[in-house]
This record gives structure tokens, C-alpha cells and sequence, in this order.
């Protein structure tokens, strides 16, 4: 095996070029280049984490304002939605009103109509008393030619009518 | 076992305080795979907030190793990435350099991490920051670390020695770890390639009944090799980040 057989000749230089080397690799490698690749690797996720805090902010925003959005579409649709039924009370109060003011001419208009009725009627009722008693008066005169006075023939009149 | 030999290609008398110092073939791949990562590495410096495919590629790499150091220091876990992630990449490629078939074009890669003189060396340096960090951080009561807390004092005295045992164990299982599965794949490979060619050069019957069927597994093995190579990458910067949060944390 050359690792022990040789060991005693070529220890001092492994021993020198691994130290130089890797001295080597360490500096070149690991100190100067291995922090820029990471320093890359570290902007392209500064800048992911970035961008994404970014959209979640713009999502965020337009949540906010559809929300706001939304709110004021209610408070609108509330609004005439109040509208609305204010407007319809008022109309129905109006008809309401000037129905009962129709009603009240009507009524005024039917009473004084049937007033009129009544008192025709009872002029007419007491025309007919008159001419009934004329026309007994006419009568008993004619058949049995005895001339009975006004004041009789109305009391018989009156009372033929009140039995009749 | 020629592909595990150690030969210096320039330099071989070069000598640094009486140690011999020379450019090897160990020192050329070690070499190569720092030119490949780095090569890697640039190709996901294009920086692009949409990435292409190596891009892509890199900061995978770099995202893994950033959550397991994470996942498994958490707190102050930051500053050990650039250590593990080179740690990590240095050993993958090492392991997968070592696996690529350059043979065929008569260049043979050797792969330097199935050499305990260099797995050792690395897990050293995994320990040695275990240990400045533990020391630094928690001065002499980092030896609480031997103590799991909740521990009745009878059972202490018993556990602590255990304790402290497995942990001066860590630097060697964590560098023969690496070292034998290494090893132990291109052995095999090695083994397995020797009998197609024996198979063959034993006759056509031989070569049918051997040669192919260990041609056959070789190829699986190779796809296995793969595999391993990532894994114990992974599990040498795993291991590492766990004793680096031993350290940081204590229990």
C-alpha cells in the first residue's frame, strides 16, 4: 500500500501543496466567490419576498376598496329604497284626503237631497190633503147637495188618510 | 496498486527547512481540482436575477451547503459556510476528478483523497477549528462537552472518559472514512478490470464467463463510485458542522 509505504517521503509534500491549495480554494473559493453567489441568491429572494408583499398589498387595497364599495352601494340602495316608500306614503296620504273630502261633498250633497226629498214629500202630502177635501167638499155637495164647510171636510180627509 | 503511487513530477529535490517539498503528481490533481471548481464557481458569478443553468448549478451547491450548515449549527453558523462549502466542493471534485476516465487518453487521475496524509491533514484542520472555536468561545468549561447535561455524577464519572475518548476519536474516523472508501472503490475497480483483462487473455470461454460479467459489475460499480464520491463529501462536511456546533453550542 503506497499511503504507508511512502509515507515517510511524501508526507512533508501533501502536507505542503494540501495546505497551499486548499489555502488556495478557501480564499478563492470560499471568500471571494461563494458570498457573491450568495449575495445573488439573497437579492433574488429579497426581491421575491418583495414583489409578493407587494401583490398581497395591491390585493389587500382592492379588497379594502370594494369593501368601501360595497358599503356605499348599500347606504345608496338603502337611501332610495326610503325614497321610495316616503314618496308611496305621501301618495297614498293624498288620496286618502282627497277621498275623504269627495266623500264628505257627496254626503253633504245626499243629505240635502234627501232633505229636499222630504220636504217635497210633505208638501205633496199636504197638497193632497187640501185637494182631497176640496174634492169631498165637491162631492157631498153634489150628491147630497149639502154644503159641508172646509174645517169638517179636512178632519174627514185627515182621518180616511190616517185609517187608509 | 500503482495508481495510488506518490511520484514527484518537478522538483523532486526541492527542500523547505530539511522537508522535502516536491510538485507531485498528488500536488498536480490537487491542483487540477482547484482550477475545475474555480472554473465551476465562475460560471455562477453571472449574477442574473433569472438564472441560466450553471448558475443554476452553483447556487445549488452553495444553497445545500448553506442549509446544512444551517440546519445543523443554526445560531452563528454564518461565518463556518466558506470553510464547509470548500471543504465540500474541494473533496467532491477531488473524488470526482479521481473517477474520470482519462486513461483512455493515457493521462491516469489520481485521486489524492484516498491518501490518509491528506484526508488526515483535512480532518485535522476540521478538528483544529473545533477546538480554537470550543476553547475560544467557552474557555475551560468547553470540557462540559464531555458531561451530557442531566447526568447523575456516579454516571458521570464513568461517561466522561467514554466522552472524551470518541472525541479525540473524531479526526481519525472522520479522515480514514474518506481514505477507505476511496481506496477501497478504485481498488475494487482496479481488481475487477484486472479480471476482463486475465478473463480474456485466458481464452475466449474464460473471457465470456469472466471477462463480461466483471465488466458488467464494473460499470455498476463505477455508477456506485459516483455515488460514494458525493456521500462522503456530504458526510465529511456534514460531520464537520456537526463538531463545529459542538463547539459553538456545547450540548
Amino acid at each position: 500500500m503506497p499511503q504507508i509505504a511512502q509515507l515517510p517521503e511524501i508526507w512533508s509534500s501533501q502536507l505542503f501543496w494540501l495546505l497551499i491549495i486548499f489555502g488556495l480554494v478557501y480564499v478563492v473559493v470560499g471568500k471571494t466567490m461563494l458570498p457573491k453567489v450568495m449575495d445573488t441568491v439573497g437579492l433574488r429572494d429579497q426581491q421575491i419576498a418583495a414583489d409578493l408583499a407587494a401583490a398581497q398589498a395591491a390585493r389587500d387595497a382592492a379588497d379594502q376598496q370594494e369593501a368601501a364599495w360595497r358599503a356605499r352601494e348599500n347606504a345608496n340602495r338603502a337611501a332610495a329604497q326610503e325614497l321610495v316608500a316616503e314618496a308611496k306614503a305621501k301618495a297614498a296620504a293624498a288620496t286618502a284626503s282627497k277621498l275623504s273630502a269627495a266623500q264628505g261633498t257627496i254626503d253633504a250633497r245626499l243629505a240635502e237631497a234627501e232633505q229636499r226629498i222630504a220636504a217635497a214629500r210633505a208638501e205633496a202630502g199636504a197638497e193632497i190633503q187640501s185637494v182631497a177635501a176640496e174634492a169631498a167638499q165637491d162631492i157631498v155637495s153634489r150628491l147630497a147637495g149639502i154644503s159641508v164647510d172646509k174645517a169638517a171636510a179636512t178632519a174627514a180627509v185627515k182621518k180616511a188618510l190616517a185609517n187608509g | 496498486m500503482h495508481q495510488f503511487t506518490v511520484e514527484p513530477l518537478v522538483g523532486a529535490d526541492w527542500n523547505l527547512w530539511g522537508y522535502n517539498v516536491a510538485f507531485t503528481n498528488s500536488a498536480l490533481w490537487m491542483l487540477l481540482a482547484f482550477v475545475a471548481l474555480t472554473v465551476f464557481m465562475v460560471g455562477g458569478m453571472k449574477r442574473q436575477m433569472v438564472p441560466g443553468r450553471w448558475q443554476m448549478a452553483v447556487e445549488t451547491f452553495t444553497g445545500f451547503i448553506d442549509d446544512l450548515v444551517t440546519a445543523n449549527i443554526g445560531h452563528g453558523g454564518k461565518k463556518y459556510v466558506p470553510y464547509v462549502f470548500s471543504l465540500f466542493m474541494f473533496i467532491l471534485f477531488a473524488n470526482l476528478l479521481g473517477l474520470m476516465p482519462l486513461g483512455v487518453v493515457g493521462v491516469h487521475p489520481f485521486t489524492f483523497t484516498s491518501h490518509f496524509s491528506v484526508t488526515g491533514v483535512l480532518a485535522i484542520m476540521s478538528f483544529a477549528i473545533v477546538l480554537a472555536v470550543g476553547f475560544w468561545k467557552h474557555g475551560l468549561h468547553f470540557f462540559s462537552l464531555f458531561v451530557p447535561s442531566g447526568t447523575p455524577l456516579v454516571m458521570a464519572i464513568i461517561i466522561a472518559p467514554i466522552e472524551f475518548i470518541s472525541f479525540l476519536f473524531r479526526p481519525f474516523s472522520l479522515a480514514l472514512r474518506l481514505f477507505v472508501a476511496m481506496m477501497a472503490g478504485h481498488v475494487l475497480l482496479e481488481v475487477l478490470s484486472s479480471f476482463v483483462i486475465s478473463g480474456w487473455s485466458a481464452g475466449p470461454g474464460f473471457g465470456v464467463l469472466v471477462g463480461i460479467p466483471s465488466f458488467v459489475l464494473m460499470v455498476a460499480i463505477c455508477a456506485l463510485e459516483i455515488l460514494v464520491s458525493g456521500i462522503q463529501a456530504y458526510v465529511f462536511a456534514l460531520l464537520t458542522s456537526l463538531y463545529i456546533n459542538d463547539a459553538e453550542h456545547l450540548h
